[in-house]
C-alpha cells in the first residue's frame, strides 16, 4: 500500500492477534462485522505462539491439555469462516478519531484501515527486543546501539559488536561482515541456538581471520554523546577486558511492552486499561479492551476470561456500531442463520 | 519438603518452607523474594528468575538443560553456577538449599 492510498475499509480493528483477539473475530463476526487484526509478531498466537508454544495449557474450557500452537490453530480453523484480514510485522503508530466516531488506525508501516470500532487485545503488550541488563545501555540506543538493523549501509566501515548466539545475532554477523571494518561476536558460551549452518560459516570467517568470537559478556560501555567507542567485557575466565567498536548490536530477545497504547488518551491504571463489566468499554467511546490488557474488579488474567469478553463485548460493539438494530440472542447449535454465517 | 534460604542483592535473608514438586521459582513468589521477577511465569521462556545456586548446593541442584542454558543467554552477569529458579523442582534432597539472587534481573 502505498503512503496517500485511500484507507482500507472495515467494522472493527483488533489490536493484537492472541487468543482473545482471535476468538473476538468470531463473536463479532456472527454479528455481522468483519474485522482486521493488527500484530507485532509474524503470525498470529500471540504469547501463546512467542513463549509457550510447546507448553500444555491445561485451563481452556473441553481442552483437558492443549499446547499453545495447537489452541492457537484451532481459534485460527474456527475464525476462518470470517475471513479475518491480518496485517502481521505491525504495530498500530495511531488512532485518530473521526467527526462520526469511526476511527483512522495507523500502521507503523503508515497503512490506514478505517473502522467503526477498536478492540485492543493487547495482551500484555507488545513484543519488542529486550534491552540488555548493560548499565548506562539507554545513552546510546539510536545512535551508536541498535536492537535491529532497518538499513545495513548505515553499519558500513564501522567496527561492530554484536552480542548474542542465537539466529538474530549469527544472522547479522555474517550478513554485516563483508561491509564492516571488524565485527566482533560476543557470547557467553561456545554453544549457539541459531542454524548450524550459520554457526559454520561465523566459525570459518574466525579461521581465516575475517572476524572474531569471544566469549564473554559485556560490563559496560564506553563513549561520548550516546557514540560508543569501546565495551568493557567479562571473559568466562573471570578477566575484565575491553573490545574496541562503534556500532553495538545486542541480540537479547524479546520482552512485552505496552508501547504507543500508552499514548492512545484512555485512561490507564498501571499499564492496564480499565473497563466495565458489561461492554468491556474504555474511556474512549468505540473502542474496547478485553484479555490480559484490561484490567476490572475481580479481573484474572485467564485466557478463558478473555474469550468471555469478547462474547460481550461484540455486542457491545454491535450496539455501537447500530444502536437501532435489534440484536436477537442466537445460538450456534440451534440457529440456522448463524449456521449459514458459519458455513455449516 | 525442603527449608530454601535466598539471599537478596541487599543481604536480606528470606527462609522459607517449599513443598516437594513446587520451583524454587514459586516459593520466591509467593513469599515475596526482592529480585525474583519470573515474567513469564515459569515457562522458562524468558530469563527473569535468575539465581546463583550456593556452590555446596550446585552439584545437587544440577546443571540447567539445553533450554534453560538458552534463556540464560539473557541474563546479567552469568555465573557458573547461575539457573532459572522456576526449572528448579524442590525435592527432600535440596532440604538447606541457599540461593543468592543476582544484583538485577534482565
Amino acid at each position: 500500500m502505498t503512503e496517500n492510498s485511500s484507507p482500507v475499509e472495515t467494522d472493527v480493528v483488533i489490536v493484537g492477534a492472541g487468543p482473545v483477539g482471535l476468538f473476538a473475530v468470531f463473536e463479532l463476526g456472527l454479528l455481522d462485522l468483519k474485522c482486521h487484526l493488527i500484530d507485532i509478531l509474524d503470525r498470529a498466537g500471540g504469547q501463546c505462539a512467542e513463549l509457550y508454544p510447546e507448553k500444555p495449557i491445561y485451563d481452556i474450557p473441553a481442552w483437558p491439555e492443549i499446547s499453545g500452537q495447537g489452541l492457537t490453530d484451532r481459534l485460527m480453523e474456527q475464525i476462518a469462516p470470517f475471513d479475518p484480514v491480518f496485517h502481521f510485522n505491525r504495530m498500530v503508530a495511531a488512532v485518530e478519531k473521526q467527526e462520526d466516531g469511526s476511527f483512522i488506525v495507523t500502521t507503523d508501516e503508515d497503512e490506514k484501515i478505517h473502522a467503526k470500532v477498536v478492540v485492543i487485545a493487547a495482551g500484555g503488550g507488545s513484543f519488542q527486543p529486550k534491552r540488555p541488563p548493560v548499565p548506562g545501555i539507554e545513552a546510546y540506543e539510536d545512535q551508536s546501539v541498535f536492537y535491529s538493523v532497518r538499513r545495513m549501509e548505515e553499519f558500513r566501515g564501522h567496527d561492530i559488536l554484536i552480542v548474542g548466539g542465537g539466529d538474530s545475532a549469527l544472522d547479522w554477523t555474517l550478513s554485516l561482515q563483508p561491509i564492516a571494518n571488524s565485527v566482533t561476536l560476543l557470547h557467553r558460551r561456545d554453544a549457539f541456538r541459531a542454524a548450524p549452518d550459520s554457526v559454520n560459516k561465523m566459525k570459518a570467517l574466525v579461521e581465516n581471520g575475517e572476524m572474531s568470537l569471544q566469549l564473554g559478556q559485556v560490563t559496560g560501555l564506553n563513549g561520548d554523546d550516546g557514540q560508543v567507542t569501546s565495551a568493557n567485557i567479562k571473559t568466562n575466565e573471570g578477566e575484565l577486558t575491553q573490545i574496541a567498536c562503534t556500532r553495538v548490536l545486542p541480540f537479547f530477545g524479546l520482552t512485552m511492552k505496552l508501547g504507543p497504547i500508552a499514548d492512545w488518551g484512555l485512561n490507564l491504571e498501571e499499564n492496564l486499561i480499565p473497563v466495565d463489566t458489561e461492554k468491556f468499554a474504555t474511556s474512549e467511546p468505540g473502542i474496547y479492551a478485553i484479555g490480559d490488557i484490561n484490567t476490572y474488579p475481580g479481573k484474572l488474567k485467564l485466557i478463558l476470561s478473555g474469550f468471555h469478553e469478547a462474547a460481550l463485548m461484540a455486542h457491545a460493539a454491535k450496539k455501537h456500531i447500530a444502536p437501532d438494530e435489534r440484536i436477537v440472542f442466537q445460538y450456534t447449535t440451534s440457529s440456522t442463520s448463524l449456521q449459514k454465517k458459519l458455513g455449516v | 519438603m525442603a527449608k530454601i534460604t535466598y539471599l537478596a542483592h541487599d543481604g536480606s535473608k528470606f527462609e522459607v518452607d517449599a513443598e516437594n514438586g513446587s520451583t524454587v521459582m514459586e516459593n520466591a513468589i509467593k513469599n515475596a523474594v526482592p529480585g525474583i521477577e519470573a515474567e513469564c511465569g515459569g515457562a522458562c521462556a524468558c530469563a527473569t528468575c535468575h539465581v546463583y545456586v550456593d556452590d555446596a548446593w550446585a552439584e545437587k541442584t544440577g546443571a540447567p538443560e539445553a533450554m534453560e542454558e538458552d534463556m540464560l543467554d539473557f541474563a546479567y552477569d552469568v555465573q557458573p553456577t547461575s539457573r532459572l529458579s522456576c526449572q528448579i523442582k524442590v525435592t527432600d534432597e535440596l532440604d538447606g538449599l541457599v540461593v543468592r539472587v543476582p544484583e538485577r534481573q534482565a
